[in-house]
């Protein structure tokens, strides 16, 4: 089995059930129902790949695993060259079941273009994956963009009142970040002679180009994380997406700003790495304390878990930043959890969403009495995303506020006052439990006043199929995480040797 | 080389463009025998068939570098790759224009045989190896192009494209001429061949100023062609004017051989004096990337729309010859490519819209396109993504590679700067795609789309989807293209 080229076929799977859909003829009702099967047996079976790659894959080696290469575009020196390590192997497993989760929860709530939709979300998958798996930078590129054009269609065409507007905003935020990254990599392609990750990660760049080249990474994935002052096209892609599209959007695409930063910033422009980290850290905290503080005053559900997203990937930057074992775990863990929370959560919206629609923390109350179990689920991922010990968000929180405090001038790699950066970062937190506390309040308990809420079903069946993973993982990551953290220990240990190996040019650029 | 004085006997490499005469003057009798009425159903595919024959024969010829005709066209690896492309793109034009041409009642049997001589001039171009026989193609190519964009003579607005063609093409075709004199003046030679040989670098005197003034108007007659700015001015207006059908045959083929012919004349005999030109073909390059993308933002027409779009990437692929390298002009040739499968696929759409047998110009009116014709939506969403830039499509591909090779050259201003041009671009693109999922439908469109136009822009649509996965053939035919425009022998003329 391990010679199959298994990270191809889970990258190009989803287009072999595209390409099915494509040819699905006849009454609306019946392709609509086709379309719905085929993709969601084609993400099954993606997902089932996918898990295949976890169990192939030996978590006792640090470097790139089940590598593929293929001569692809020979006369510019871009091979197609595909693989996983610890770092990634997670991601692509998130996207993987991200992809069944949507396509199960959004089963009888669209209904318009079914046989688009299904395609759109199958090509979110190839790239999603292809972008976690692709070990050549160009290749990275092509599946990094590529993603816009399918998410740009999903907001648009099945969006809400305000979609035009937020896909051209994310659509245009997104590509003008992107081109920087773009040229940075033409220059790096040049400097380095080659576009292959693991030769770029080995190389040393000048320091001076360095700081050119990491602002120019940093325009890309600030603006995916996305970071405070980048943030601004979040809110509104997220408000106006469809659910699936929220629940991609949160799951996985935030994450490609973090992977960003773990896999090219840190490992390959280490010396400029430390020069910024303090900047990273500053923004990241004005991220945390600002952008749970815009939450606390929201009146639209999606909105307020759109800015909460914010701050916790302001969590995931401060941890990547940190440089050590903890933080960098922490990160990633945070990565996951957030990927698992703020999906769910967002299904959560959506579920009401779709039998009031009004996503006005005012148009609802006391929904604990027609929706039992709606109301537990709700209370289960509110509680994961405040970081209550059990669940997963509390695992990646804690890592990285250990992490922060373990930054010592000395002995890291990045120099910064760790237990400032831990005291605000720890302030989200405690405002992050006041929104989501007050948010379940005001949604859940009290009296069913309203008179449209009088009738109002509790989950369906698809959707507790879809809830039911999500429910599954994020208890068991919460009381078991040595299960994910453990294969990502020994890539984090190499990801830290990259970064540790810089030099003692690194001493000329630091700060104090 | 031969010292007889008939030199260059050799008839094999011009074997494409006597197909193409002889074509075109049987053409021409066989049309006037017929009956009006049917004229143009039996010349536009023989000259279809004309086309396709000359560029096969063009790549399948032999490619050691020969230089013919007295020494004022050469036949290479360069040559056959542009002839090919050329003369293929003028096929699909005439294929895709047929059934638009029969609606608005111009189909006549003259206008597939001015394109077959246009194409004709195109296949010159490229084999361009001497000031004289540059000004000869370039003549013989846009002599038939001003009489197709007036061709729906009882049309104000395409007489007037024409006479507007017509009257700046003059006067670029004056200051191309000034500057061939000057440089013949200046130089006494107007073969490449001589001047690469006489005034290289290792020549005592260098370059002579009045040589160097000369090469400036040249380039500013070719600019002209290529509607770069500031010789850009004319374009809107044409492509607006002109019947749709012409105005794709505009912005395809003759700009893909105006991009050759400048790399033959700036890459061959200049080369050596890239330190000349660099700077004002990398300004050109700027302003055209620039105001294309700017003036696009906001255009009602979409015919416009297609013209700014095209001022922008010949920008685009200036930046490529601007890096004054190999590398740059195997990018510039390989970004013309896409240009031209992708600009083909966006007219084949544009002329396939039709509503109550009125052809859709306004860009407001492809409101809801999807739900009425999917399948056409689609193929216009893939070829506005494409000229946007955004992976996996072909246009991003031609992008990446214009602007390595200008990294690769020292530019990397120019590439910051075309690059974010490209983001501004990239919202009249995205504009069109909106219109055609998001809005909601307006009035339904005419539904069936002419044989020829589905081939070709269903053709186009598969190239530029496609050529992700096998993206390496064209490359290495542009490599070797480029390869074979290296410092050339000294030729006869004098």
């Amino acid at each position: 089995m391990s010679d199959w080229p298994l990270l191809s076929l889970t990258t190009f799977l989803p287009l072999v059930g595209v390409a099915f859909i494509l040819f699905i003829r006849g009454e609306p009702t019946i392709v609509a129902q086709n379309a719905r099967a085929v993709a969601l047996w084609t993400a099954l079976a993606t997902f089932a790949l996918s898990l295949m790659i976890w169990a192939n894959f030996d978590p006792a080696q640090g470097g790139y695993q089940l590598v593929e290469q293929a001569a692809w575009l020979e006369p510019l020196g871009i091979r197609y060259e595909m693989g996983v390590d610890g770092i990634s192997l997670w991601l692509v497993l998130l996207s993987t079941l991200l992809t069944v989760v949507v396509i199960v929860g959004s089963w009888f709530s669209v209904t318009e273009r079914v046989k688009e939709y299904m395609i759109t979300f199958l090509i979110m998958d190839t790239l999603m994956v292809g972008t976690f798996c692709a070990l050549d930078i160009v290749l990275f590129y092509i599946f990094f963009e590529g993603i816009l054009i399918p998410m740009y269609l999903i907001i648009g065409i099945w969006g809400g009142p305000r979609r035009i507007y937020s896909a051209f905003k994310f659509f245009l935020y997104t590509l003008a970040g992107s081109v920087l990254f773009l040229v940075a990599i033409i220059v790096m392609a040049r400097e380095a002679g080659t576009t292959s990750i693991p030769e770029l990660t080995r190389h040393d760049f000048p320091v001076a180009m360095q700081t050119w080249l990491w602002l120019a990474l940093f325009a890309s994935f600030a603006v995916k994380v996305p970071m405070w002052p980048f943030h601004t096209w979040l809110p509104d892609a997220h408000v106006e997406a469809p659910t699936a599209g929220s629940v991609l959007l949160a799951g996985v695409l935030l994450k490609l700003g973090g992977y960003g930063f773990l896999r090219f910033s840190l490992p390959m422009l280490p010396e400029a790495s430390a020069y910024f980290a303090p900047m990273v850290f500053a923004l990241s905290i004005v991220a945390i304390v600002y952008t749970s503080l815009v939450a606390l005053v929201q009146t639209d559900m999606k909105k307020l878990i759109a800015y909460s997203s914010v701050a916790h990937m302001g969590i995931v930057t401060i941890g990547c930043f940190t440089a050590n074992p903890l933080g960098l775990t922490g990160a990633l863990v945070q990565m996951l959890s957030h990927g698992l929370v703020s999906a769910a959560l967002f299904m959560v919206v959506g579920v009401v969403y779709d039998r009031i629609h009004s996503r006005e923390i005012a148009a609802y109350g006391g929904l604990a009495e027609r929706m039992p179990v709606y109301a537990t689920l709700f209370m289960l991922f509110m509680l994961a995303s405040v970081g209550l010990p059990g669940t997963s968000g509390f695992v990646g929180e804690i890592l990285v506020i250990i992490g922060i405090f373990n930054i010592t001038p000395e002995s890291a790699a990045i120099p910064a006052q760790g237990s400032w950066v831990a005291l605000f970062a720890a302030t989200g937190m405690i405002l992050g439990a006041g929104y989501m506390l007050w948010l379940y309040r005001r949604v859940i308990f009290g009296a069913l006043e309203k008179t449209r809420l009088a009738a109002i079903e509790d989950l369906r069946l698809n959707e507790v199929v879809a809830f039911a993973p999500l429910v599954l993982l994020v208890l068991l990551m919460g009381v078991y995480p040595s299960l994910f953290t453990d294969p990502m220990a020994a890539s984090i240990d190499r990801v830290l040797a990259e970064i540790g190996a810089a030099g003692p040019g690194r001493l000329a650029l630091q700060l104090h | 080389m031969p010292t007889s004085p008939l030199p260059d006997l050799a008839l094999a490499p011009l074997l494409p463009e006597i197909v193409l005469l002889a074509a075109a003057l049987v053409l021409l009798v066989v049309g006037a025998l017929r009956e009006r009425a049917q004229a143009a159903g039996i010349v536009a595919p023989l000259a279809v068939l004309a086309l396709l024959v000359a560029a096969a024969i063009a790549g399948v010829l032999d490619r050691t570098p020969q230089t013919l005709l007295g020494g004022h066209f050469r036949f290479d690896a360069m040559a056959a790759f542009l002839k090919v492309v050329v003369l293929v793109g003028a096929a699909a034009c005439i294929l895709l224009g047929g059934a638009y041409e029969e609606d608005e009642r111009i189909d006549r049997f003259e206008l597939p045989l001015l394109a077959l001589l246009a194409g004709l001039g195109m296949s010159l171009m490229v084999s361009a190896e001497s000031l004289l026989g540059l000004y000869m193609a370039l003549e013989l190519q846009s002599l038939p192009l001003y009489v197709m964009a007036a061709f729906h003579r009882d049309q104000l607005r395409s007489t007037e494209a024409g006479l507007k063609y017509f009257v700046l093409g003059a006067l670029a075709s004056g200051m191309l001429l000034y500057g061939c004199s000057l440089i013949y003046g200046f130089t006494g030679t107007l073969s490449f061949a001589a001047l690469a040989q006489g005034f290289g670098p290792t020549s005592p005197g260098g370059l002579p100023t009045g040589a160097v003034v000369g090469l400036v108007f040249v380039i500013a007659g070719l600019a002209f062609k290529l509607a770069a700015v500031p010789f850009h001015m004319w374009t809107p207006d044409v492509y607006e004017g002109a019947p749709t059908s012409v105005t794709a045959f505009l912005a395809a083929a003759p700009k893909v051989a105006a991009v050759g012919l400048t790399l033959r004349l700036l890459m061959g005999p200049m080369a050596d004096w890239a330190g000349q030109w660099q700077q004002v073909v990398a300004l050109v390059a700027l302003a055209s990337m620039v105001l294309g993308s700017l003036a696009g933002l906001v255009q009602t027409n979409i015919k416009r729309l297609m013209a700014y779009s095209g001022i922008a990437n010949v920008g685009f692929a200036l930046v490529g010859v601007a890096a004054g390298t190999r590398e740059g002009m195997e990018a510039a040739l390989v970004y013309m490519v896409i240009y031209l499968a992708t600009t083909l696929g966006a007219f084949g759409c544009i002329l396939a819209m039709r509503r109550q047998g009125t052809y859709v110009e306004r860009i407001d009116e492809l409101a809801g396109l999807s739900s009425r014709r999917p399948l056409l939506a689609a193929a216009l969403a893939i070829f506005m993504f494409s000229l946007a830039g955004i992976p996996p499509l072909a246009g991003f591909f031609g992008k990446y590679f214009v602007f390595l090779a200008a990294v690769k050259a020292g530019l990397v201003w120019l590439a910051v700067a075309g690059l974010l041009a490209s983001v501004v671009a990239a919202y009249y693109y995205l504009r069109i795609v909106k219109l055609a999922y998001f809005d909601p439908p307006a009035e339904p469109f005419d539904v069936p789309a002419a044989p020829g136009l589905r081939l070709v822009t269903g053709l186009a649509a598969v190239a530029v989807v496609g050529f992700v996965v096998l993206p390496g053939p064209l490359f290495e035919a542009a490599g070797g293209a480029a390869a074979s425009l290296g410092p050339p022998a000294v030729a006869a003329v004098r």
